[in-house]
């Protein structure tokens, strides 16, 4: 096997995802009675193409699944057969069953096969009277699992070799005929000479090569004794050495063929040839490359957007150009000439900071396209009838917070259709509408993005919140809450939503995991709930990780980084509202709250500009649900702040999360509030009855 | 540092400048009247001294990290690493950065140390590893003892000496020890 295959597998099975995607897309769009037929024909094609690069990359049993698969799809598009929810449950089954056996590839796992051939088993009872010529699977397997390079030494192989050698191959003291000559000698060849590239006869240079050659060797020799031949020439010559397989002949030309097509496809800008040719010097090592490869994540990004960022670079250049220029022949008459050159500069580096971040995002379709599938598969089970709107698919995210807000959005959706939505019955009864209504949507907001989950359904019963809090100690008989620290009741680590709402039992994954992982991505979540109408889940993220608002403060001669997201407040500190608690904690008492104050200079050992409080400020941060009060010593300006790993260099600082550069080039670091709480050793002694109870006390 | 400069003698390891496969080259510092090498292939510049940003709660010998053109970088202070008497910064102190190599992969790090001093040539042979001092002094961090113009240069590893995550101990004792027992042989 001379052309590594394995190297297009990521291509491969990143393509054949998508078109599951696709596939499944346009079977959730379809309706039984009246199908659209351009979806039928999307769905055909997607399915058409992960069948036959399939087949070109050996993994039969996908392109055996996908050959019934597309039998019937076939008749449904000429219209020979007529859709009905089963054959489309069949359909989405099957999309799964591929999906898993791509993952399975990938990861090179086996898969179930079983699951297969009892779809397959069903198709065929569908197609029946069409049955298609199944070919013995199990011979097909063996073909499979044997790996191609183990070609018994002793079978006939069929090479193909294509030898384009260097023009000054002659001048080089190499004899293309000799090489040929002993081509000849392993077995039967074929010799073809290429002269397209002879010049005319007038300006032939006698001493170069014109002609190049493509030899077809059947022989028994082995790919080294081929490859010793064109040892002395393959450096600066193109040597092409394709195996076209003693076992299997036909399918094998077909195989490379279709490869060469893809590989010209892929790489429009390179010529094939010299591709092919590494991989001849070095097939192994380009193997183990690939399947490091496999895990690397990739992330596509349309062209308009490496245009933008090409034509800024081309700017920013002419801009230094510029600038260079003039420092040379610098004289004081220039001066605003420089400055004007300056202003370009930030201009330009402001816009391609701008264009590259910009590269990270993603629309939020990628998340948000899973749904409609869970939903149907959902209501199907419970029974419920709903319907989902996503409205702005478009809006763009930066790619590690959708991956990781994928998981939080699934569960509220999942909570919204198994306990926000109530039964067909209940909503006629109610007088709502039959079908109930889920709602995604995504916007922008400041530097935010706000997703919102909105169900039409029965709401949140505030008082069994209330009951089931005081049961299980969380608030006092007594205690009077607002709405909303009700609400926020159910963020609360083992409060179960099943419980708190329908009483059937929960799966125990809580709202409070959700809104860690939230948290996790410096955002926040509220909910929003009318009894009776509905609830709305309301998510703000920023838009990216790496670039954060942050609150310059300054303690004695060090300035740090707040996160912007978590201040809550800022004050002068009246010495009257300040006690202290035995135990060595201070404690703020802001309205009806009291909030422990940490000393960051105490934490950080720093000397600060005044020990005394009543010199200081406060900043009041909240951190999932405590309060904490920091005296730092002054408040300075605001600033967007790119975040850079202390990790890369030296270790995890405790309190802190990562460090920046400001304005000046002084290196300052972001605090971690969360970290400096613990750090403080300062555990929020939760007031019963407030809303302030934090998940450590709450665990211990 | 004076006498560096007079390479008269000639049983002298080969200064820098007679180019050979089996010589190493060696920067050096002068750190209280000591000299120390370390391998020229893992220093990336030499910076003079700038005000650092603290990093709260580290070791002394940490002094705090600087902004190497976008990069955050630690820096260590060796004198204080090798439990030295503290000396005021001053114009004349230098940072080396240098590229650490680490399991967690390659990690860029400045040592301040009093003034950089030479670089020298040196081949494995004139290397003398350092003496055994027995259990409680750690020596790994030493890559060996070589003379140079009659004067002792301690070459340092410095994947070993900044590599780890937990620092070993070293202190002036030890490297006391080290410079007697080479004096008794």
């Amino acid at each position: 096997m001379s052309i590594d295959l394995s190297q297009f597998h990521q291509v491969f099975f990143e393509e054949s995802h998508e078109g599951l995607q696709i596939m499944e897309a346009g079977l959730l769009d379809l309706d039984c009675d009246n199908p659209d037929i351009d979806t039928i024909n999307a769905i055909f094609r997607a399915a058409h193409s992960i069948k036959g690069s399939s087949g070109t990359f050996g993994f039969t049993e996908i392109a055996e699944f996908t050959h019934v698969l597309e039998t019937l799809l076939d008749e449904v598009r000429e219209g020979k057969r007529g859709l009905n929810p089963d054959i489309l449950d069949l359909l989405l089954q099957s999309v799964d069953c591929l999906s898993s056996m791509l993952s399975a590839l990938q990861n090179n796992e086996k898969f179930d096969k079983y699951q297969a051939k009892e779809l397959v088993a069903k198709f065929n009872e569908i197609l029946q009277s069409n049955m298609v010529k199944q070919v013995d699977s199990d011979s097909k397997k063996e073909e499979v699992n044997q790996p191609p390079e183990v070609v018994s030494n002793n079978a006939l192989t069929t090479w193909n070799i294509l030898f384009v050698p260097d023009l000054n191959l002659l001048r080089t003291g190499n004899e293309p005929a000799r090489m040929l000559r002993e081509l000849a000698k392993l077995g039967e060849c074929t010799i073809k000479s290429d002269i397209k590239k002879l010049p005319e006869i007038g300006s032939v240079d006698p001493e170069s090569c014109y002609i190049s050659w493509s030899i077809i060797l059947t022989s028994e020799c082995d790919r080294s004794v081929i490859d010793e031949i064109f040892e002395w020439v393959i450096d600066d010559c193109e040597v092409i050495i394709t195996e076209t397989a003693g076992i299997f002949p036909e399918g094998q030309i077909l195989k490379n063929e279709r490869l060469l097509n893809q590989e010209s496809k892929s790489n429009p800008a390179l010529p094939e040839t010299p591709v092919a040719q590494k991989k001849i010097e070095k097939p192994k090592s380009q193997a183990k490359e690939n399947t490091k490869a496999a895990e690397a994540t990739s992330i596509r990004v349309s062209i308009e957007k490496i245009d933008s960022l090409v034509n800024l670079v081309g700017e920013l250049v002419i801009t230094q150009s510029m600038l260079g220029q003039l420092g040379s022949e610098y004289d004081i008459g220039k001066v605003a000439r420089l400055q004007e050159g300056l202003a370009q500069l930030e201009h330009n580096t402001r816009e391609l900071q701008e264009s590259v971040m910009r590269i990270r995002m993603l629309p939020i379709s990628f998340t948000f396209s899973r749904f409609p599938r869970l939903v149907r598969d959902l209501s199907r089970q419970l029974g419920k009838k709903v319907e989902i709107k996503l409205t702005g698919e478009q809006t763009e995210l930066d790619k590690t917070v959708m991956e990781r807000i994928g998981d939080p959005l699934v569960h509220l959706v999942r909570n919204a259709l198994d306990h926000g939505l109530e039964s067909p019955q209940d909503r006629v009864a109610a007088g709502k509408p039959e079908t109930g209504v889920i709602e995604l949507k995504a916007f922008h907001q400041g530097g935010n993005i706000i997703i919102e989950i909105t169900d039409d359904g029965r709401g949140l019963n505030k008082e069994k919140i209330r009951k089931k809090a005081i049961a299980s100690g969380l608030i006092a008989d007594q205690d009077h809450l607002s709405d909303e620290q009700v609400q926020d009741l159910m963020f609360q680590p083992g409060f179960s939503t099943a419980d708190l709402v329908t009483d059937v039992s929960g799966r125990g994954v809580g709202m409070d995991v959700v809104r860690r992982n939230i948290q996790e991505l410096s955002g926040s979540i509220e909910v929003n709930s009318r009894e009776g109408q509905g609830s709305t889940f309301t998510i703000r993220l920023p838009l990216t990780l790496a670039i954060l608002d942050g609150q310059l403060v300054q303690v004695g001669d060090q300035t740090y980084i707040l996160p912007l997201v978590s201040i809550v407040e800022s004050l002068q500190p009246d010495m009257k509202l300040i006690n202290h608690v035995a135990g060595g904690c201070d404690v703020l008492r802001l309205r009806n709250e009291y909030i422990p104050i940490i000393k960051l200079f105490e934490v950080f050992n720093l000397k600060p500009e005044s020990e005394d409080l009543a010199d200081s400020l406060l900043v009041v941060v909240e951190v999932g649900n405590s309060k904490v009060a920091l005296v730092v010593d002054e408040l300075q300006g605001q600033q967007q702040v790119v975040i850079k790993s202390m990790e890369t260099n030296y270790k995890k600082v405790e309190g802190v999360s990562g460090a920046t550069i400001l304005g000046d080039g002084t290196v300052s670091l972001i605090l971690d509030v969360t970290d400096l709480i613990q750090l403080a050793g300062v555990i929020h002694q939760g007031k019963k009855g407030l809303k302030l109870i934090s998940n450590r006390e709450y665990a211990a | 540092m004076q006498n560096l400069k007079d390479r008269s003698d000639p049983t002298d390891v080969e200064i820098l400048g007679h180019d050979s496969d089996a010589m190493d080259q060696y920067l050096t510092f002068i750190m209280s009247d000591e000299e120390y090498g370390v391998d020229i292939l893992s220093v990336q510049e030499i910076r003079g001294w700038e005000s650092v940003t603290l990093i709260p709660n580290a070791p002394p010998h940490i002094k705090g990290v600087i902004n190497l053109r976008g990069t955050i970088v630690p820096i260590i202070d060796l004198r204080q690493r090798f439990g030295l008497a503290k000396v005021e910064y001053g114009p004349l102190t230098v940072v080396i950065v240098l590229k650490v190599a680490t399991r967690k992969g390659a990690r860029v790090m400045g040592i301040v140390v009093d003034a950089v001093s030479d670089v020298y040539s040196l081949s494995s042979q004139d290397m003398k590893s350092a003496p055994d001092l027995g259990d409680h002094v750690n020596t790994s961090y030493i890559r060996g003892l070589v003379n140079v113009s009659n004067k002792m240069v301690i070459l340092l590893d410095i994947n070993e000496l900044l590599g780890t995550d937990t620092i070993p101990e070293v202190s002036l004792s030890t490297l006391q020890e080290i410079k007697e027992s080479t004096v008794n042989n």
